[in-house]
C-alpha cells in the first residue's frame, strides 16, 4: 500500500476515520486479534481475582521508588518483546526478498517496522530498563528512604508509559513513521510525510521525554542530597556514580531533544521553515541538533551498565573494585567528552576537513577512558576468587563482545573510513554490537544480580544458562554477517535485494535472530520457573551473593522504608565494611518514620497527556484544547494538596524489624559458620 | 595503584574499633529526618538549568538560520527598538518588584508579599501585552513565522520566552491564592522562592534575547 | 592503606566520630538565617522531623544594586545601537560584553548565586550548564557555517554556471 493522500480534517474526529484502521494489512489484523484476546483475558483474570484495587493502591499510585523501579522494568520488558518482534520480521523479510521476491512485507509496512524497532528499543526499552534499575538501586545504595521527589517519580514513570502507549496505538490506529528512528527532514516534513506516522513519533517522544527529564532531575538531587552520613562523593558505590553521571547527561541532553522535536512539530503543524527546503530552512540543522542529543543519549544508555559491571565484577571476584578512583574519573571524562563528538554521526554531510578531523579525534579519545574501565574490570578479576554465577557470566560476555564493538567504533571514527561505511550494515553491526553487548548484556547481569533483592528469591540458574548460551552465540551469528556485508557496501534499511550472492549472509543473520529469540524465550521461562519454584530459591539473608554495597544490608525485599536506621558510612563498599567489622544491627529504639503518601495524580496527569497527544496526532483540536486545559487545571489543583506525607509509627517499624531479626537468627542457627560472614 | 587493590581479601580478625573512646557506629540511632523541602531548591535550580538548554538550542537555531531572510524582510525592516526598550523595562521592573516580594516574605508580611507579587504580575502582563502587539503587527504586515527561516526562528525563540512568562503568570496567580488560603507556611515560602528563581531566570534569558535578536539584528 | 587514600581528596568527608554528623558533610553549608519568622521554634529543631530547609536570604541592598546596575547595563547598549556611535562590529562586541556582565549581575544579586549555596552544587551545575551551552552554540555555528561554505554555491560560483 502506498500512503493515502492526507485525509480531510473533520471538526469532531479530525483526521480520524474508519480508514485509519489498517484492515488491509493481514499481519496487523492478526496481531490485533492476538493482542485483543490476550488483553481481554488478562483484564478478565484481573477482575476475577479482584486485583484492580491491589494494583491501583499498591502499584500504580505508589510513590515507593522500589515499586516504580519494578514497574519501569516491566514496561521495558513488554516493549522489548514488541521491539524484538519488529527485529525478527525485518530479518525474515531480508532473508527471503531475493531474486524478484518482494518478501512478505510491503514497503509501507517495512518502513514502519524499521522505524518502530529503533524508536521502541531506544526510548521504550533501554530507557525504561536503565531508569528502572537506577530507581530501584540508587536510593538503597546511598542509604536513603526514597528519592527526593517521590510523587514526581511516579509521574515520570506514567509519562514514559503514556509515550509507549501512544506508539503502540499507532500499530492499530493509523500508522507509524516511515522515516527511520531519528525522523530526518525533509522526509519527515509535512510535504513528504503528510500522514499521522511522524506525528505519532513526535508526540510519543515528547510525552515520554517529559518523564525522562524529570526523573533525571529527581535522581541527581537524590544522589546529591540524600546520601547516608559519611558517604562522601568518593565513598559512593560505583553504580551510584555512573547513575549520577547518566542523570546529568539526561538533564543536559533531553531538553535538546524536546527543543528540536518542537521545531519539527512547528514545521509540520504551523508551517514554519526550520528544516524545509524552501524559505531558508536547513534540514542539516535538524541532523546537527538531534545528534547533540543523540550522542549523549548513547552514554546515557551505557554508563549505568558500566556501573553494573563494576559492582558485579567486584562482588563475584571477592575483591574491592580495582582502581575505583580512576573508574570515577573515567566516567566523568566520558560524560564530558560525549558532548564533543556528535558530528561523527554525519561526517558525510560535507563539512570541511577541519571539522571532521576535530570530531574524529574527540571520538577516538573517548576510547581511552573506556579502555581504562575495561582494564580495571580485568584487574579486579585478576587474582580474585571468581564465582561464575549468571551475572558474572553476562559480564564476561560483555567484556568480549563490547570490546569488538568498541574497536569497530574506532574504525568508524576515522572520517575517510566513515565515508565508505556510512549508512552501511557495518554501522548497524557496530551499534548493535555495543548496545546489545553493552546495554542488554548489562541489563541481564543486573536483573540476575538484583532480582533476589527485589523479590526475595534467586533466579533459576539452568534456564538462565540456556538463555545465556542462546543469546551470546546468537548475537554473533546474527551480526557478523552484517559486518561482512557492510564492508561489501550493503546499505541499511533495504527491503529487497537484487544480488543473489548476498542471500546466504541474510539467511545466517536470520538464524542468529532465531537463536536470540530462543534466548528471550528461555529468559521468560527462567522468570516463570523461578516464580513457580520460589520457595526452593528463597533467600532469607538479604545478601545472597556476599554483596558489598548497602542494598544488601536490608531484607529481601526491603521494607517500604528501606532502613529502620540510616546507615553511617566509614568506607567504600559500606556493607562489606560493616560485615568485616562485625557491626551490630540495632534492635531497639525505633522511631516514627516519615514517608511520602501515595497519589493517583501521576496516573491522571499522564492519562490526560496521552489523550492530548492522541488528539494532536489526529488534529482533533477541541479535544487537544480540552485536555490541555484539564492538564494545567489538574496540575494546579494538585498543588493545593499540602497533605503529602505520613509517619510509619515506631510500633509498626518494630514489628517489621523484629520479624527480620527472627529471620536472621534462624539463619544463624542453621549455619553457624556463615554467621558474621 | 596501591598493592591491596590486587589482593584477595581475607576477613579481618574480629575487632571493634573505637573512635574518641566510643565504639564505632554503623547506624544513626539518633537520626533526624531530612527537613521538609530539603531538596526542593536544588531540584528546581537543576530544572532551570535544563530549561536553559532549551533556550540554548533556540538561540543556536536563530544563530544559524537567523540570516536566511528568503528574500523577505530582515530585522532592520521589522524591529522597533523603543518598543523593545519599553518591554525590557517592564521585565526589569518586575524583577525588582519580585525582589520586594521576597523581602516582604522574609519579614513575614503576608499582605505586602501578595501585593508585590500582584505588582510583579502586572508588569509581566504589560510585557506580554507589548510582545503580543509586536507579534500581531508583524503577522499583519506579512512577516509571520512562515515567511522565512529567520522569522520562524525569531518567533520561536521570542515566543518560547513569552510562553514561559505566561506560565509564570499562571503560577503567580495560583500562588497568591495559596498564600491567601494558607499564609506564609514553609511550603508556600518555598514556592515563592522557586517562582522567584524562575522569574529572574526569565529575565536572564531576556538579556540574551534583546542583545542577540534585537540589538545585534539592528546592526546587520 | 588502600581505599583510604581518597579521604584527603574528598571535601565531602566529615569527621565521622562526631555524633552530630550531618549527611555528606558538604550539604549543610547553607547559612542559618533566622528569617523564618513564625518558625523560630525550630531553632536547633533538627530532631523533631518537621524542621524546614533554609531558603536563600536576600537583602534590600542586593536588589537595589542589582536593579541599578541592570538599568545602566541595559540602557548603554540600547543607546549605542540607537545612536550608532561606533561601527557595527565594535558595537556588537561592546553590547556582548555588557550582556555577559548583566547576566553575572542578575546571577549574583537576583538569583543569589554564590559558591556556598546548596553546598556548592548550584554553582557547579551552573558552570556545567554554561560549558554545555557554549559547546552547543559554538559547535552548531561552526559546523553549520562550514557546511554552508562547502556545500552551498557561493556568489562567484553561481555566476560561472552557464
Amino acid at each position: 500500500m502506498t500512503p493515502h493522500p492526507a485525509p480531510e480534517v473533520g471538526p469532531i474526529l479530525g483526521r480520524l476515520s474508519l480508514e485509519a484502521i489498517p484492515l488491509h494489512e493481514p499481519i496487523l489484523v492478526a496481531t490485533f486479534g492476538a493482542v485483543a484476546v490476550g488483553g481481554l483475558a488478562m483484564l478478565a483474570l484481573l477482575t476475577k481475582f479482584r486485583l484492580w484495587g491491589y494494583l491501583w493502591n499498591e502499584w500504580f499510585t505508589s510513590v515507593d521508588h522500589k515499586k516504580i523501579g519494578i514497574m519501569y522494568m516491566v514496561l521495558g520488558l513488554v516493549m522489548f518483546l514488541r521491539g524484538f518482534a519488529d527485529a525478527i520480521m525485518m530479518r525474515i523479510q531480508q532473508a527471503i526478498a531475493f531474486g524478484g521476491s518482494e518478501g512478505y512485507l510491503n514497503a509501507h509496512h517495512y518502513d514502519q517496522v524499521f522505524t518502530a524497532h529503533g524508536v521502541i528499543m531506544i526510548f521504550f526499552v533501554a530507557m525504561p530498563f536503565v531508569t528502572g534499575l537506577m530507581n530501584y538501586v540508587v536510593p538503597l545504595q546511598i542509604g536513603a528512604r526514597d528519592v527526593s521527589f517521590p510523587f514526581l517519580n511516579n509521574f515520570s514513570f506514567w509519562m514514559t508509559t503514556a509515550g509507549a502507549v501512544l506508539v503502540m496505538a499507532s500499530l492499530f490506529i493509523g500508522e507509524f513513521a516511515q522515516t527511520g528512528w531519528l525522523a530526518y527532514p525533509p522526509l519527515s516534513g509535512i510535504a513528504y510525510s503528510p500522514n499521522v506516522g511522524v506525528d505519532y513519533y513526535l508526540w510519543s517522544l515528547q510525552v515520554a521525554g517529559v518523564g525522562t527529564t524529570l526523573s533525571g532531575i529527581n535522581l541527581i538531587v537524590t544522589i546529591l542530597k540524600l546520601r547516608a552520613p559519611g558517604m562522601g562523593l568518593m565513598k559512593m558505590p560505583i553504580f551510584t556514580w555512573t547513575s549520577l553521571c547518566t542523570n546529568i547527561l539526561i538533564v543536559a541532553s533531553f531538553p535538546v531533544l524536546t527543543a528540536v522535536l518542537t521545531l519539527l512539530t512547528l514545521d509540520r503543524y504551523v508551517g514554519t521553515n526550520f528544516f524545509t527546503n524552501d524559505f531558508g530552512g536547513s534540514a542539516m540543522m535538524y541532523v546537527n541538533l538531534i545528534w547533540i542529543w543523540g550522542h549523549p543519549e548513547v552514554y546515557i544508555l551505557i554508563l549505568p551498565l558500566f556501573g553494573v559491571f563494576s559492582e558485579v565484577t567486584s562482588t563475584f571476584s571477592g575483591k574491592r573494585l580495582f582502581g575505583y578512583t580512576s573508574m570515577v574519573y573515567a566516567t566523568i571524562v566520558i560524560m564530558i567528552l560525549s558532548y564533543l563528538v556528535w558530528l561523527h554521526h554525519f561526517f558525510t554531510m560535507g563539512s570541511g576537513a577541519s571539522v571532521n578531523s576535530f570530531f574524529g579525534i574527540t571520538t577516538m579519545i573517548i576510547s581511552i577512558p573506556t579502555g581504562a574501565k575495561l582494564f580495571n574490570w580485568l584487574f579486579t578479576m585478576y587474582r580474585g576468587r571468581i564465582r561464575y554465577e549468571l551475572p558474572m557470566m553476562w559480564t564476561v560476555a560483555f567484556m568480549l563482545t563490547f570490546t569488538v564493538g568498541g574497536m569497530t567504533g574506532v574504525l568508524l571514527a576515522v572520517p575517510p573510513a566513515d565515508f565508505v561505511l556510512h549508512n552501511s550494515l557495518f554501522l548497524i553491526a557496530h551499534f548493535h554490537n555495543v548496545i546489545i553487548g553493552g546495554v542488554l548484556f548489562g541489563l541481564f547481569a543486573a536483573i540476575n544480580f538484583w532480582w533476589p533483592k527485589a523479590f526475595g528469591f534467586k533466579l533459576n540458574t539452568f534456564w538462565g544458562k540456556v538463555s545465556f548460551w542462546c543469546w551470546v552465540p546468537g548475537f554473533w551469528v546474527a551480526f557478523t554477517p552484517l559486518y561482512v556485508m557492510g564492508l561489501m557496501g550493503v546499505t541499511r534499511r533495504m527491503r529487497v535485494f537484487d544480488d543473489p550472492d548476498l542471500q546466504i549472509w541474510f539467511v545466517i543473520a536470520a538464524i542468529g535472530a532465531v537463536m536470540i529469540a530462543a534466548g528471550i524465550g528461555a529468559m521468560l521461562v527462567q522468570f516463570a520457573v523461578s516464580i513457580w519454584k520460589r520457595e526452593e530459591l528463597r533467600d532469607e539473608s538479604g545478601d545472597p551473593w556476599n554483596g558489598r554495597t548497602l542494598e544488601w544490608a536490608t531484607s529481601s525485599p526491603p521494607p517500604e522504608y528501606n532502613f529502620a536506621f540510616t546507615p553511617m558510612i566509614h568506607d567504600l563498599d559500606a556493607w562489606h565494611d560493616m560485615k568485616n567489622r562485625h557491626h551490630d544491627r540495632p534492635i531497639t529504639g525505633y522511631r516514627d518514620i516519615h514517608m511520602p503518601r501515595s497519589t493517583g495524580t501521576g496516573v491522571i496527569l499522564a492519562g490526560i497527556s496521552l489523550v492530548m497527544g492522541f488528539a494532536l496526532v489526529w488534529h482533533i483540536w477541541w479535544l487537544a484544547a480540552l485536555s490541555f486545559v484539564s492538564l494545567i487545571g489538574y496540575a494546579i489543583y494538585h498543588t493545593f494538596n499540602y497533605d503529602r506525607d505520613f509517619h510509619i509509627p515506631a510500633a509498626r517499624v518494630a514489628e517489621v524489624e523484629e520479624a527480620r531479626s527472627r529471620q536472621l537468627d534462624a539463619l544463624r542457627a542453621a549455619e553457624p559458620q556463615a554467621a558474621g560472614a | 595503584m596501591t598493592t591491596s587493590d590486587w589482593a584477595i581479601e581475607v576477613p579481618d580478625a574480629p575487632h571493634t574499633e573505637e573512635v574518641d573512646g566510643q565504639p564505632i557506629r554503623f547506624y544513626d540511632v539518633e537520626e533526624h529526618a531530612h527537613p521538609e523541602g530539603y531538596s526542593t531548591m536544588l531540584g528546581f535550580w537543576i530544572y532551570l538549568m535544563s530549561d536553559c538548554l532549551i533556550f540554548a538550542i533556540l538561540f543556536a537555531t536563530y544563530g544559524v538560520l537567523g540570516g536566511n531572510y528568503a528574500a523577505g524582510p530582515g530585522p532592520q525592516d521589522l524591529f522597533e527598538l523603543p518598543l523593545i526598550a519599553l518591554n525590557t523595562a517592564m521585565l526589569l521592573f518586575s524583577s525588582i518588584t519580585y525582589g520586594f516580594a521576597m523581602l516582604s516574605m522574609q519579614a513575614n508580611r503576608l499582605r505586602a508579599t501578595q501585593g508585590w507579587l500582584a505588582v510583579t504580575g502586572l508588569f509581566g502582563l504589560a510585557f506580554l501585552g507589548i510582545e503580543l502587539y509586536e507579534f500581531q503587527h508583524l503577522i499583519h504586515i506579512g512577516a509571520g513565522p512562515q515567511r522565512s527561516a529567520f522569522l520562524s526562528s525569531f518567533f520561536t525563540l521570542v515566543g518560547t520566552h513569552g510562553l514561559h512568562v505566561t506560565f509564570g503568570l499562571v503560577w503567580l496567580v495560583t500562588l497568591i491564592v495559596q498564600l491567601n488560603k494558607r499564609g506564609l507556611i514553609p511550603a508556600n515560602q518555598r514556592r515563592v522562592a522557586c517562582l522567584s528563581m524562575f522569574w529572574h531566570f526569565l529575565d536572564v534569558v531576556w538579556i540574551g534575547v534583546f542583545t542577540v535578536v534585537y540589538l545585534m539584528g539592528m546592526l546587520r | 592503606m588502600s581505599g583510604h587514600d581518597q579521604t584527603t581528596a574528598d571535601p565531602g568527608t566529615a569527621d565521622l566520630s562526631h555524633p552530630d554528623l550531618k549527611p555528606s558533610g558538604t550539604l549543610q553549608a547553607t547559612q542559618p538565617t533566622g528569617h523564618e519568622a513564625g518558625h523560630g521554634a525550630h531553632h536547633g529543631g533538627q530532631h523533631d522531623g518537621h524542621a524546614v530547609a533554609e531558603l536563600p536570604h536576600a537583602t534590600m541592598r542586593d536588589y537595589v544594586i542589582g536593579f541599578v546596575a541592570s538599568v545602566i547595563l541595559t540602557a548603554i547598549p540600547f543607546w549605542l545601537v540607537m545612536t550608532g556611535t561606533f561601527s557595527a562590529a565594535a558595537t556588537a562586541a561592546i553590547i556582548t560584553v555588557f550582556a555577559v556582565v548583566q547576566i553575572v549581575v542578575h546571577m549574583i544579586f537576583f538569583l543569589h548565586m554564590n559558591s556556598k549555596a546548596e553546598g556548592g552544587w548550584s554553582l557547579s551545575t551552573l558552570v556545567f550548564t554554561i560549558i554545555v551551552v557554549v559547546i552547543m552554540l559554538s559547535g552548531s555555528l561552526w559546523v553549520m557555517s562550514h557546511l554552508h561554505s562547502n556545500m552551498m554555491p557561493q556568489a562567484h560560483e553561481l555566476s560561472q554556471i552557464p
